[in-house]
């Protein structure tokens, strides 16, 4: 963590007991509060009311196609690193109706736009990674020319409050990406979790003001330092790593490398990796006719591509092999993110490699690729 | 709010067979505000859905100067197509649209157009014949050179045959498998773009076909020193969105709905032809 | 003006009538399907005339009886449009175990008298003996995905049938990976969705009674399986279950255990 960046949070100190009000302020504010809360052996987004229903001493060991909760003697509430989604299905529904069609007697058809209703929604403890993925949905999402509305309804109802990363799991790899273990920006308040309580620091304006309305203590120089050795810890936990977006452009010079084959072999083509990916955006669409025939639905869901329908126009399949799936996948992530939205598509989570049931690991694969000079194998 | 996905209906006016599996759609939005504002560039594409059934984008084959209807020919592919092939006058469709980048029309002024079409591609080009005709004066020489497979795959034959009669317009047309009355050329259209004559200095080339007939032709006619920039084409991908959302129809870091269907050569150059793009 | 409407025949050949029991269990739906379709045979809710030409014909069961053989044609000759329903008419079912068996071992295992026992030598998909329009897979069938195809066809559309692998299901309900969480041996990544992640979404694995996806790697599923402690034999089991008719599923088990399936199992 910079200097620069410690010294722009000026957080303030809140003691432990106090955690329950803060949550309180955002329920009395008219929020819905969405936290991390253990459900089917992971961490999960679900409304909570009390500080209690929070994962306490929660470690998140992952690894290549492996998930496990462990609780530990700590009392930390923030421990866990991350679970197998992101922000991702609160806003990118991975099922929604785009529109609704009635067919009238008259033979007119009436087509009914369909929008989400939502309440105000607050997330605690949403992760560097995943709000630098948030970035990058935002950017496609909302483009100017077309933004979504389903989309922007949502994101217009979150309240983000982002807590540094004091732990990370062994897929972890945010560091090499830029993008965590501390938080870097698009949070509506920053917090830090600490042994005996929280720095918290506002990222926005409405995020500001909360903070103001607690009048916490500035932070002192040993919590600072603290804070510090808390994300600090975290990166050190970190060995894998991608190598630069210069260097990931070059896997499209690669295109015939070997590796995609031997990838090729081992991928099952199931689609895990791109439904868990944060910023994945691919979605196919089809209608839902009711039996009689007089109305129906235009239903988007998150496709991939992995799939056979995502390359196929009609009978021709540009994609029948796996190998060239995975490369679609990979160099579109790495290093066409980069022309189309000025980053690489990936913020270091390294759910693709938790959630692969055969645990293939996209930072294997990109050192196997990029091994050997630069040049076309 | 603006809803991108949100389609609005259309009328069909007229519709004609032209081949026992391509037909053509006048249409026209049963809101005439919406009619009235709709504008459109030659090349672009509208998505037609079909109530409870499916969505397809398609090509506007259409003068954008004609305001108060818009055409499409289709080709039946598909269940979708296949069940917008059996409607008649008074149906309705769902128009959303118009969506991508059409041809470089503007450029495109003052030079001599080739146009090249191959399969049972040539539907996006049509609007481009026809914008150029319409506007006759302001245009070069026109080339207009169809490769075609078996003679019956050729629609618009009259078409084809009263181009040929307009001046400084050159009609070439190939089969690779001829009848005994095919008036035209036996072989590939590539073959045709071998007799050409062109004015390098002021030369503008599109393409639309299979991407493999594609290929050659731009092959050939950097052979014969038209540059990169001078050459345009129109593709074809999966389409579920139609304005850059849904990353079915990405080729590298391009959307082809989006930044293209249309695109320059060189936009495309390295991902074109490669397998798996 | 009250149009005719179309005639839909539900047939059974050898199966469990697990399916037919799926479309029972329809409920509100099925009160409203005579609305649009007239029932000529449905023998287990009542109509019974096996022998109307109609213009829809739903067919339950694998194809393993001499009778089965000229049943199916005979129904193939009244039904304009033929849909295969469930595992047994898709793939021939769990019975087409008996394909990679001693059949006669086994029949004399089983029954005190085999000599009664017309059979044929294998237990078959309706497909591979008569033109099928559509199939939909699963065991039993999911009768949303039966009404579905029955709505489009009802309007002249082709119906669409389902592909991708169960894992992009598990992931869109946000059902939680049980391979990856739990080491539970799931044949999710390579199974056909369609049934709603019934067995993850209780935590359970899936063991493919929807049959192959448009992409099956059993090569690699079964080395993962294997990681997670199954023996080679436990893997081939996985695929050879109820629709090891499927060719990638048969061609899978075998490759791992050639036959013959041992009858004291």
């Amino acid at each position: 963590m910079s200097a620069q960046h410690i010294a722009a949070r000026r957080p303030g100190f809140m003691e432990r007991e106090r955690l329950q009000g803060f949550l309180d302020v955002f329920r009395l504010l008219g929020y819905r509060t969405l936290g991390p809360v253990v459900e089917e052996e992971t961490i999960q987004w679900r409304e909570v009311d009390t500080i209690d229903a929070l994962p306490t001493g929660v470690h998140a060991r992952q690894g290549a196609g492996e998930y496990h909760l462990e609780v530990q003697s700590d009392n930390r509430l923030f421990a866990w690193n991350h679970g197998p989604q992101a922000i991702k299905p609160l806003l990118f529904s991975a099922e929604e109706t785009l529109w609704h069609e009635r067919l009238m007697a008259d033979g007119q058809v009436d087509i009914k736009q369909t929008l989400p209703e939502v309440k105000p929604t607050a997330i605690f403890g949403v992760r560097a990674c995943d709000l630098a993925a948030l970035a990058l949905q935002d950017r496609h999402f909302l483009s100017q020319q077309n933004p979504d509305p389903h989309y922007r309804i949502r994101r217009e109802a979150l309240f983000l409050i982002g807590v540094d990363c004091a732990f990370s799991a062994a897929t972890c790899f945010c560091t090499s990406t830029g993008d965590g273990p501390s938080l870097g920006e698009g949070f509506d308040i920053g917090m830090a979790e600490l042994d005996d309580g929280y720095l918290a620091w506002g990222g926005s304006a409405k995020g500001g003001e909360i903070i103001d309305g607690l009048s916490l203590e500035p932070a002192t120089e040993a919590q600072l330092n603290s804070m510090i050795q808390e994300t600090d810890r975290a990166a050190a936990q970190q060995h894998r790593f991608l190598p630069g977006e210069t260097e990931l452009k070059q896997l499209y010079d690669k295109l015939n490398h070997g590796h995609w084959d031997e990838v090729g072999e081992r991928c099952l083509s199931c689609g895990n990796c791109t439904a868990v990916c944060p910023t994945c955006f691919c979605y196919s669409t089809g209608y839902q006719r009711t039996l009689d025939g007089r109305s129906a639905e235009m239903k988007r869901q998150w496709d991939s591509c992995f799939s056979q329908t995502h390359s196929s126009m009609g009978q021709f399949m540009l994609r029948r092999e796996t190998a060239l799936r995975y490369r679609q996948w990979l160099t579109h992530k790495l290093a066409g993110w980069q022309e189309q939205f000025g980053r690489s598509g990936c913020v270091g989570c390294g759910r693709c490699i938790t959630w692969c049931p055969v645990g293939i690991d996209l930072t294997q694969a990109v050192a196997a690729l990029l091994d050997g000079g630069l040049a076309d194998v | 709010m603006f809803d991108p996905h949100l389609p609005h209906s259309a009328v069909i006016d007229r519709r004609v067979q032209e081949s026992p599996g391509i037909f053509s759609l006048r249409l026209q939005y049963v809101d005439t505000h919406v009619q009235d504002i709709f504008e459109f560039q030659p090349g672009q594409f509208n998505m037609l859905s079909l109530f409870g059934v499916g969505e397809v984008p398609i090509s506007i084959v259409s003068d954008p100067d004609d305001s108060h209807f818009f055409d499409h020919t289709i080709r039946v592919a598909g269940r979708v197509t296949e069940a917008l092939s059996r409607l008649q006058p008074d149906d309705r469709v769902g128009i959303r649209g118009p969506f991508g980048r059409g041809w470089p029309m503007a450029q495109a002024e003052g030079q001599d157009v080739v146009v090249v079409t191959g399969g049972l591609g040539c539907a996006p080009l049509v609007s481009v014949i026809r914008y150029l005709l319409r506007r006759r004066d302001r245009f070069g020489d026109i080339h207009i050179l169809q490769g075609v497979k078996h003679e019956d795959d050729l629609i618009w034959r009259r078409q084809y045959e009263t181009w040929s009669r307009e001046h400084g317009v050159n009609v070439q047309l190939a089969a690779d498998m001829p009848g005994k009355a095919w008036p035209w050329q036996q072989g590939l259209v590539t073959e045709l773009i071998n007799t050409l004559d062109l004015n390098l200095e002021k030369t503008i080339s599109m393409l639309c076909g299979p991407e493999l007939m594609m290929l050659a032709a731009i092959a050939q006619l950097r052979d014969m020193g038209l540059s990169d920039q001078q050459i345009w084409l129109s593709m074809e991908r999966n389409m579920q969105c139609g304005f850059g959302q849904c990353g079915c129809c990405q080729v590298g870091p391009k959307f082809v709905c989006k930044d293209g269907p249309v695109f320059c050569y060189s936009e495309v150059a390295d991902f074109l032809g490669a397998k798996g793009f | 003006m009250n149009r005719t409407k179309p005639k839909l025949a539900i047939h059974k050949f050898s199966s469990c009538d697990g399916c037919q029991l799926a479309l029972l269990n329809l409920g509100e739906s099925l009160l409203e399907l005579p609305k649009y379709v007239d029932i000529t045979h449905f023998a287990e809710a009542g109509p019974n005339n096996p022998n109307a030409k109609v213009d829809i014909a739903l067919v339950e069961g694998s194809i393993s009886t001499p009778d089965d053989i000229e049943r199916i044609k005979q129904v193939r000759e009244n039904s304009a449009y033929l849909i295969a329903i469930g595992a047994c008419a898709t793939t021939g079912g769990l019975q087409a175990l008996a394909n990679l068996a001693d059949r006669d071992a086994w029949m004399a295992a089983v029954y005190a008298r085999s000599d009664t026992i017309e059979t044929l030598s294998s237990s078959t998909a309706i497909s591979e003996h008569v033109k099928v329009d559509l199939e939909l897979h699963g065991c039993p069938v999911n009768s949303q995905q039966v009404t579905a195809a029955l709505a489009d066809l009802l309007v002249g559309v082709k119906p669409v049938s389902e592909r991708q692998p169960l894992c992009m299901e598990c992931k869109r309900k946000g059902v939680v990976c049980t391979m990856v969480t739990k080491g539970e041996p799931c044949m999710g990544p390579v199974t056909r969705t369609g049934c709603g992640a019934l067995c993850p979404s209780l935590g359970r694995a899936c063991y493919s009674c929807y049959g192959p996806a448009e992409t099956v790697n059993d090569g690699a599923l079964a080395q993962r399986l294997q990681s997670l402690g199954l023996t080679t034999e436990a893997v081939a089991r996985r695929f050879l279950f109820i629709t090891s008719g499927a060719p990638p599923f048969r061609d899978a088990g075998l490759r791992l255990r050639p036959p013959p399936l041992e009858t004291d199992e």
